[in-house]
């Protein structure tokens, strides 16, 4: 069987249609979209096709209100720094803990610089309270931005519910949207979401292409200044074959986005359903009832995840794990130890995320490999004996540092 | 995904010796659940020769985790308890054919387990020795705690010092943001502030820099006496190096000791070349002397 791939949070497939759109912007129209000439001349068509492709995926009112980006990462970072420095006498932000990096780790470096942050924390379902959220909400807060899906679990945030509280409290209110563009539908317009960001890479785009909403009459300042590229907003040559490459993977995603929500999310479903009943002592974290139809992050308790992986990638199986190892980190992923998960099976989770290219055959694949990969590494683990975990595990083995 | 060896994949995908012994006189438990790895270690000693007949391991862990378990299980059976306490946590992982570094701390967790049992089976208690931090500098594999400790112990004050205390920050300098931020921690704890600036804590013993242009036999000379300065810190490490030959500002240098096939000699060979042309004032150029060979003509060279 051809190799399966189920790691679609982390990057997906370019599209074939995509790169097709895209190579003319290569070989034929290379000029720069600010040139007068032959070569450039169908270049700001493209462009401005690509961003109404954009527009209509999310929503918007307006295709200004679409700002080219390089990733995810930028959009993020030039959202919240705009609005600290649009206002510089608010000190405070509220996000999460369980953004994704490209946020957390801008805050704790904000942090240093001198700004409050709040991070608001989940519950064992990895859900949010808005009573803790409306109390923090100020005229000293410049931004909230928090995640409309996260990318471990796939838990949905109910962002246009936040968004309303910001606006009415007066605060900006940003929403990195890069896991749930594409495969959940939206309507940026009937929001009050100032700001959001998304990849291309995650929506069958090539990498290296990112967009930043920016809702009309927002105040902006931007991050890279220069040329009066995306109307003086992010200066820069366009990269005009990955923005034509996105609109096409937007036009897709639109296409394709009640088969998201109907048989990738029945793939999901199957997947997870044959795990939980084939395999003891394994779970499903994060909020079972509100999420990405695509995404289910499975706990295999008293084993290690890269351990896992490796064996599935034996198998010709590629999944993502939030275990410590394999980022090089001593902490198992945050996003875990934010849902209170115990380490035994916070280091023992799998994220299986698909897309539209996957098929039920490969579903049954892993079923049919995935209890034995269990199995075999439970045989090595000093919290495991016969059949089952060791009578009270946690005191049974506690070795010497902790 | 990491760039394991065959030998870690081999051990990983079909491990040798897994599972506890089943009448163990011997058993070490070390590791720690917070950051995914732990191992116990149960091995079956003959009382008269000491000689360990069996070795098992159980391991939650990674692949390199497991890996490093099972070559332990391999290298020990057969060796009296005290041949045993000589394998190194780098013998582990000279024998896996490497580790990545961040995945160092599996062999040292191996080695920690073969001490716990021994003590186990002499009826001590073993006491671990080293807290582990987060990694920092991923070219000398040295974690936080480290750097924290020799920041307080020897007052340093800037990242050139915690360089020359630790090696940390010395390889690619990609780290120094963390380093700084290190030190900014542990100054506020002392009540001071970290100053970029700050002139060193201590300087390494330094040879006065040449000023005016060297003959060849100076050059000789005054690189003997470089290396000479630089010989304690990689003594340190278990290694050498010995100046082969000097051919125009080309030296050519043998590693020798635990220096020979480290990862790190080509790092540590740049050090030696940055060091010597601080000192000398002019371009050098560090070889390793096997590259002796590729020189077709030496004298034209």
């Amino acid at each position: 069987m051809a190799d399966i791939y189920l790691d679609n949070n982390a990057t997906t497939k370019v599209d074939h249609e995509v790169v097709d759109a895209m190579i003319p912007y290569f070989l034929e129209q290379y000029g720069n979209p600010s040139s007068i000439h032959k070569f450039a001349d169908g270049v700001a068509r493209g462009l401005k096709n690509a961003r109404q492709q954009v527009q209509a995926l999310i929503g918007c009112e307006h295709d200004s209100e679409i700002i080219f980006t390089s990733c995810g990462t930028e959009s993020n970072s030039t959202a919240l720094l705009s609005a600290i420095k649009a206002q510089p006498n608010k000190k405070e932000i509220i996000t999460t803990t369980v953004e994704h990096a490209a946020i957390l780790n801008l805050c704790d470096y904000l942090e240093k610089e001198g700004y409050t942050i709040h991070r608001l924390p989940v519950d064992k379902a990895g859900r949010l309270n808005l009573e803790s959220y409306k109390k923090l909400l100020s005229d000293q807060v410049a931004i909230v931005s928090v995640m409309w899906a996260n990318n471990e679990t796939g838990t949905i945030f109910p962002v246009a519910e936040m968004a309303e509280l910001a606006n009415a409290a007066g605060v900006m209110f940003h929403t990195d949207a890069v896991q749930a563009v594409g495969k959940i539908p939206m309507m940026l317009q009937d929001t009050k979401i100032d700001m959001l960001s998304l990849s291309g890479h995650k929506l069958h785009a090539p990498k290296g292409i990112g967009v930043l909403y920016l809702r009309r009459g927002t105040r902006y300042r931007p991050l890279l200044r220069g040329g009066h590229q995306e109307r003086g907003r992010r200066a820069g040559t366009e990269n005009t074959a990955s923005i034509v490459g996105l609109g096409k993977a937007c036009e897709l995603a639109l296409r394709y986005i009640e088969y998201e929500n109907t048989t990738v999310k029945e793939l999901r479903d199957r997947l997870e359903k044959g795990i939980t009943e084939s395999i003891p002592h394994c779970f499903v974290t994060g909020d079972l009832y509100n999420r990405l139809p695509n995404t289910t992050d499975i706990a295999f308790e008293y084993i290690e995840g890269e351990s896992i992986l490796m064996l599935l990638n034996k198998a010709g199986i590629a999944a993502s794990s939030g275990s410590a190892c394999t980022s090089g980190s001593l902490e198992p992923s945050h996003v875990m130890r934010a849902m209170d998960i115990p380490y035994t099976a916070a280091h023992g989770t799998i994220r299986f995320s698909f897309s539209r290219y996957n098929t039920m055959s490969e579903v049954d694949e892993v079923l049919k490999v995935m209890p034995g990969i269990v199995k075999t590494l439970r045989k090595l683990s000093p919290y495991w004996e016969g059949d089952g975990p060791v009578a009270n595990p946690e005191q049974a083995f506690a070795p010497t540092y902790a | 995904m990491w760039d394991y060896s065959d030998k870690v994949k081999e051990h990983f995908f079909n491990p040798k010796n897994a599972g506890a012994v089943a009448d163990a006189n011997a058993t070490g438990e070390v590791g720690s659940i917070s950051c995914g790895d732990a191992l116990r270690l149960t091995l079956k000693v003959d009382d008269d020769t000491e000689v360990i007949l069996e070795a098992g391991f159980q391991t939650f862990g990674c692949g390199s985790a497991i890996a490093s378990s099972s070559v332990l299980t391999e290298m020990i059976i057969g060796k009296t308890i005290d041949e045993a306490l000589q394998v190194t946590n780098q013998d582990i992982a000279a024998q896996l054919e490497g580790l990545p570094p961040e995945k160092m701390h599996c062999s040292v967790m191996g080695r920690e387990a073969l001490q716990a049992a021994i003590a186990n089976y002499r009826g001590e208690v073993w006491k671990d020795d080293h807290e582990e931090g987060a990694l920092i500098c991923k070219c000398f594999a040295i974690d936080a705690v480290m750097i924290e400790e020799m920041v307080w112990a020897n007052k340093l004050r800037t990242v050139e010092d915690v360089t020359n205390f630790t090696k940390a920050g010395g390889g690619c300098a990609s780290c120094h943001e963390d380093i700084e931020a290190i030190l900014e921690k542990v100054l506020a704890e002392k009540g001071e502030k970290f100053d970029p600036d700050a002139a060193p804590a201590a300087q390494p013993e330094k040879i006065a820099a040449v000023k005016t242009p060297l003959t060849n036999l100076q050059r000789i000379k005054k690189i003997e006496e470089v290396l000479e300065s630089l010989r304690p810190a990689l003594m340190a490490d278990g290694g050498d190096v010995e100046l082969v030959e000097v051919i125009g500002n080309t030296a050519y240098v043998k590693m020798t000791g635990a220096c020979n096939g480290c990862q790190m000699a080509a790092m540590t060979i740049a050090g030696i070349q940055q060091r010597l042309m601080e000192v000398m004032g002019e371009f050098i150029k560090v070889v390793p002397a096997t590259e002796m060979a590729k020189l077709t003509n030496i004298e034209v060279a």
